[in-house]
C-alpha cells in the first residue's frame, strides 16, 4: 500500500470513528433537502433539481470548511504532525490522502442526496442530463472548498479559527462574481478597465464556472478552472506546511 | 551508523544547535544529555528530517538527511518529544497506520504487530482507543510504533519523562533489550537514566557538545559524581552565553 493511500485510509476511517461524519451527514441532508422547498419548488412546477444545485454553492461554503478544519490544525495541536511527517510519508503524500479523503466523504454526502432525484421523478419527468452534469458540477465544487479549507487548516492550530477563515474564503470566492460586486464595478465608471476587471472578479468566482453545469453544460474550460483553484490550493497547503511545520 | 558533522540551527535570532558533531556505532546507546533548551530535541528533529538543518551534514542508517530524507524514515523508529499519538485510534488500528506508510502488509505486518505487542506488553490493550489509556502504555504503544518495522536505529526523545518510577524502569528494560545490535540514541536530562542503559554520553548546552565519552569516564570527570560533572560543565556554558 502506498503511503498516500494508508493517509487516506486513516482519514477517511477517521471521520466515522467520531459521532463527527453522522453528525455532519444529518445536518447537511436535512438542510440540503430542506433549501428548495424554502424557496418555491411547488410553485415553479417544473421536475427538475435546479434550486438544489443553486442553493449547494453557499450551503458547501459552510459545510466544506467544518470538514477540512480538522485536517492539519488537530495534527498541530497535539503534536501528531511530528509523528506523521517522520514516517516515510512525503507532505505532498499526506495532504494528497487527507484531501482525497475529505472528499470521497463529501462524495458520501452527495450521493445520499440522491433521494432527491427520486423524488423529482415521482412528481413529474425529470431531464437526467443537467441533473449528472450538476452533481458532477458539485462534486469538482466540494473538492475546491475542501482544499481551501484545507489550506486554512493548515495555517492555524485552532479549528475554529481554521473554520471562520475557511468560510469566508469560500464565500468571498462564491461572491466575487456575484452581480452586486460586478455591477458595482461597472457602475462606478464606464471603460474597458472597469469591464476588464469585472470580466476578471467574474472569472474568479466559483459561480460562474458552476452555473452551466446546473443547466447541463460541462464545458472542459470550467471543469478546468474549478479543478485548477483545486490544485493551486494544494500545493499551497503544500508549500505552508513545508515551511511551517514544527511550529 | 548516525554522523554528525557540524549541524547547526537557527530559530530566528536564537541559535538552537551550534555546530553538533558526533558519530554512534551500532551497538552503542548513546544518551543525549543537557538542560532544558540545550537542542536536544532540535537536533533529533534534524536527524529524523522533520526540520532541515541551516548547514551542516549528517548520515543516518546510510542515508544523507537532505538528500534521501525518505530513506531516513523508512530505517529510522523515532519516538518525538511527548510521544504523540492518535488518540481517536485503537492500538492495533494504530500499529496498523503505521506499518501501512511504511509499506508493510499481510502476514508480515500481522507479525510484526504480535511481535511490538508481546515485547511493549501491551496485549492488555490492543482493542482500546488510545486516549483511555494511562500515560504508561501510551509511552509504550509511542515505542512499539518505533520498533514495529524493526529499524536499525532508534531516536527516542525523552521516552521516559512524566513515567512513575516502575514505569521508567519497564522502558529501559525494553531499550536494553532492542539495544544488542541496533544504533540508540536517547535523549534524556535524567542522569540515573545514562548509567541504566547507556553505554556512552554526550552532554550538551546552548547547542554545543561539552563532553563525550562512557558514564564512568564522565562521572570521573565530576569527582564520582556524574551530576556535579554535569552541573559544573552546563553552568558554564550558561554564564559564559550570558557573558557574551
Amino acid at each position: 500500500m502506498s503511503a498516500t493511500t494508508a493517509v487516506f485510509k486513516r482519514e477517511f476511517r477517521g471521520y466515522f470513528g467520531t459521532p463527527l461524519a453522522y453528525v455532519f451527514l444529518v445536518a447537511f441532508l436535512a438542510t440540503a433537502a430542506f433549501m428548495p422547498f424554502s424557496q418555491s419548488f411547488f410553485e415553479i412546477r417544473d421536475a427538475s433539481l435546479r434550486l438544489f444545485f443553486a442553493s449547494l454553492p453557499s450551503l458547501f461554503a459552510f459545510f466544506a470548511p467544518a470538514v477540512a478544519m480538522r485536517m492539519w490544525a488537530e495534527e498541530r495541536r497535539t503534536g501528531t504532525i511530528e509523528l506523521l511527517l517522520t514516517l516515510p510519508v512525503t507532505i505532498k503524500q499526506a495532504v494528497l490522502g487527507k484531501f482525497l479523503a475529505g472528499w470521497a466523504f463529501f462524495g458520501i454526502a452527495l450521493l445520499l442526496t440522491s433521494s432527491m432525484v427520486f423524488t423529482v421523478s415521482y412528481l413529474g419527468d425529470p431531464d437526467l442530463g443537467p441533473i449528472f452534469t450538476g452533481y458532477v458540477g458539485a462534486f469538482l465544487l466540494a473538492g475546491a472548498y475542501l482544499a481551501i479549507g484545507a489550506f486554512f487548516s493548515a495555517l492555524t492550530k485552532n479549528q475554529v479559527i481554521a473554520f471562520v477563515l475557511g468560510a469566508a474564503a469560500c464565500a468571498l470566492f462564491v461572491w466575487v462574481g456575484s452581480p452586486a460586486v460586478t455591477k458595482f464595478v461597472e457602475g462606478s465608471e464606464s471603460g474597458a478597465i472597469s469591464r476588464f476587471v469585472s470580466n476578471f472578479l467574474g472569472s474568479m468566482s466559483f459561480l460562474t464556472h458552476y452555473d452551466p453545469m446546473q443547466q447541463g453544460m460541462l464545458a472542459l474550460g470550467h471543469v478546468v478552472a474549478i479543478l485548477g483553484t483545486t490544485v493551486g490550493f494544494l500545493c499551497a497547503t503544500v508549500l505552508l506546511l513545508t515551511e511551517t511545520k514544527s511550529r | 551508523m548516525i554522523k554528525v558533522d557540524q549541524l547547526r540551527k537557527n530559530f530566528g535570532s536564537i541559535v538552537a544547535v551550534d555546530g553538533i558533531s558526533f558519530e554512534v556505532k551500532p551497538g552503542e546507546v548513546l544518551g543525549f544529555l543537557g538542560p532544558n533548551g540545550a537542542g536536544k530535541s532540535t537536533t533529533m528533529k534534524i536527524l529524523t528530517c522533520f526540520l532541515a538543518p541551516d548547514s551542516g551534514r549528517a548520515e543516518v542508517a546510510g542515508c544523507d538527511i537532505e538528500k534521501d530524507p525518505v530513506g531516513v524514515r523508512q530505517r529510522v523508529g523515532y519516538v518525538p518529544e511527548h510521544a504523540p499519538l492518535y488518540d481517536d485510534m485503537t492500538v492495533h488500528g494504530f500499529l496498523s497506520f503505521v506499518g501501512d506508510v511504511r509499506g508493510m502488509g499481510g502476514s508480515n505486518l500481522r507479525d510484526a504487530i504480535d511481535r511490538v505487542v508481546s515485547s511493549c506488553a501491551i496485549e492488555k490493550v490492543v482493542h482500546r482507543r488510545i486516549e483511555t489509556l494511562s500515560k504508561g502504555f501510551k509511552r509504550r504503544v509511542g515505542l512499539a510504533q518505533a520498533f514495529l518495522h524493526d529499524p536499525s536505529t532508534l531516536i527516542l526523545d525523552e521516552p521516559t519523562d512524566g513515567l512513575d518510577p516502575n514505569q521508567k524502569f519497564e522502558v529501559r528494560e525494553l531499550i536494553k533489550k532492542m539495544g544488542k545490535q541496533k544504533v540508540i540514541v536517547i535523549s534524556t536530562h535524567i542522569l540515573e537514566e545514562v548509567d541504566a542503559v547507556c553505554s556512552r554520553a554526550i552532554i550538551i548546552a546552548k547547542g554545543r557538545v561539552l563532553a563525550d565519552g562512557t558514564p564512568a569516564e564522565l562521572t570521573q570527570r565530576g569527582g564520582g559524581k556524574l551530576e556535579a560533572y554535569f552541573r559544573k560543565i552546563t553552568t558554564a556554558a550558561e554564564q559564559q552565553e550570558s557573558a557574551a
